[in-house]
């Protein structure tokens, strides 16, 4: 009974040579998974999020900015970098107003943005819609895809 | 308020809806940031829900729980492709239980730059009626 019990016992049992191999296997692996997760979902942690999608003749920068105001967006673009800031602002209450839940925050942000490739400065065009900005930037001429026709 | 004007934003994930009932219309569905605050006479709710148009938005209230839900209207980016993919929309839904009696016929629902600013006046109490007892 005793016997059975020792050998039960997990940390008696007796351990192949590789076990403790595979176990630094598995911990190696297990250490690469938590450094592999934020490039399945790359971010920076800046204010705002932003979407970031191209065509053939545009790039588009998306962003959820609810309650800013066209005015309070401060959007610049050079060479090929878009500078997004601005303040999001929330009006105080009357006096007297109990607080039941605040989540909603207000301050500053400020935003770079280094676009994959050349732009025409001259072309951008913003939007602020709902609450969502929308930024089209037209992609520079010599950045355009071009069809190259074969002749045979 | 003067410590909160030079405060820097920070990112905030935003949530995604954890009901116990589930979905069965395909699509993400978030929580919207709120913010409640009562007064005398009204509770007035903010909430956040960018992309949402004042059609789209189902404002429910029954039996003292108010229902937010609302869907947004999708941007057609089929014929783009994703450089850096940040957020992601999608529905919203909320639900809150109110404890005063709510005015119904006054609730008044503004929605601005995807904020909704929801007024719901409380019932106004009915003042207490003195009745003197005859004697006689």
């Amino acid at each position: 009974m005793i016997y059975r019990r020792l050998f039960d016992f997990p940390t008696l049992r007796l351990r192949s040579p590789f076990g403790e191999l595979e176990r630094m296997r598995r911990q190696m692996d297990r250490l690469f998974e938590d450094a592999m997760t934020p490039y399945q979902r790359p971010q920076t942690g800046v204010f705002p999020l932003i979407n970031l999608t191209e065509d053939k003749d545009n790039y588009y920068v998306r962003a959820e900015l609810p309650g800013v105001k066209a005015d309070e967006l401060d959007i610049q673009v050079t060479a090929n970098n878009l500078a997004i800031s601005g303040e999001r602002k929330i009006a105080a209450e009357e006096e007297g107003a109990r607080y039941h839940r605040r989540e909603r925050e207000a301050g500053t942000f400020s935003r770079m943005i280094a676009l994959p490739g050349e732009i025409d400065s001259d072309k951008v065009d913003a939007n602020l819609e709902n609450g969502i900005l929308t930024i089209v930037i037209s992609k520079a001429e010599i950045a355009k895809p071009k069809q190259i026709s074969v002749s045979s | 308020m003067a410590d909160t004007e030079s405060k820097e934003l920070k990112v905030r994930e935003k949530q995604e809806v954890t009901s116990p009932a589930e979905q069965t219309t395909p699509g993400l569905v978030f929580t919207p940031a709120v913010d409640i605050f009562e007064t005398e006479k009204e509770i007035t709710l903010l909430a956040d829900m960018p992309g949402v148009k004042s059609d789209d938005l189902i404002i429910d209230l029954r039996d003292n729980t108010l229902t937010l839900s609302a869907d947004i209207a999708p941007v057609d980016t089929t014929a783009e492709q994703d450089i850096l993919v940040e957020y992601e929309s999608g529905r919203y839904y909320r639900q809150f239980t109110l404890g005063e009696l709510i005015n119904q016929e006054n609730i008044d629902a503004k929605l601005n730059d995807g904020v909704l600013r929801l007024s719901l006046p409380k019932v106004e109490k009915a003042t207490p009626k003195k009745i003197t007892v005859k004697t006689g």
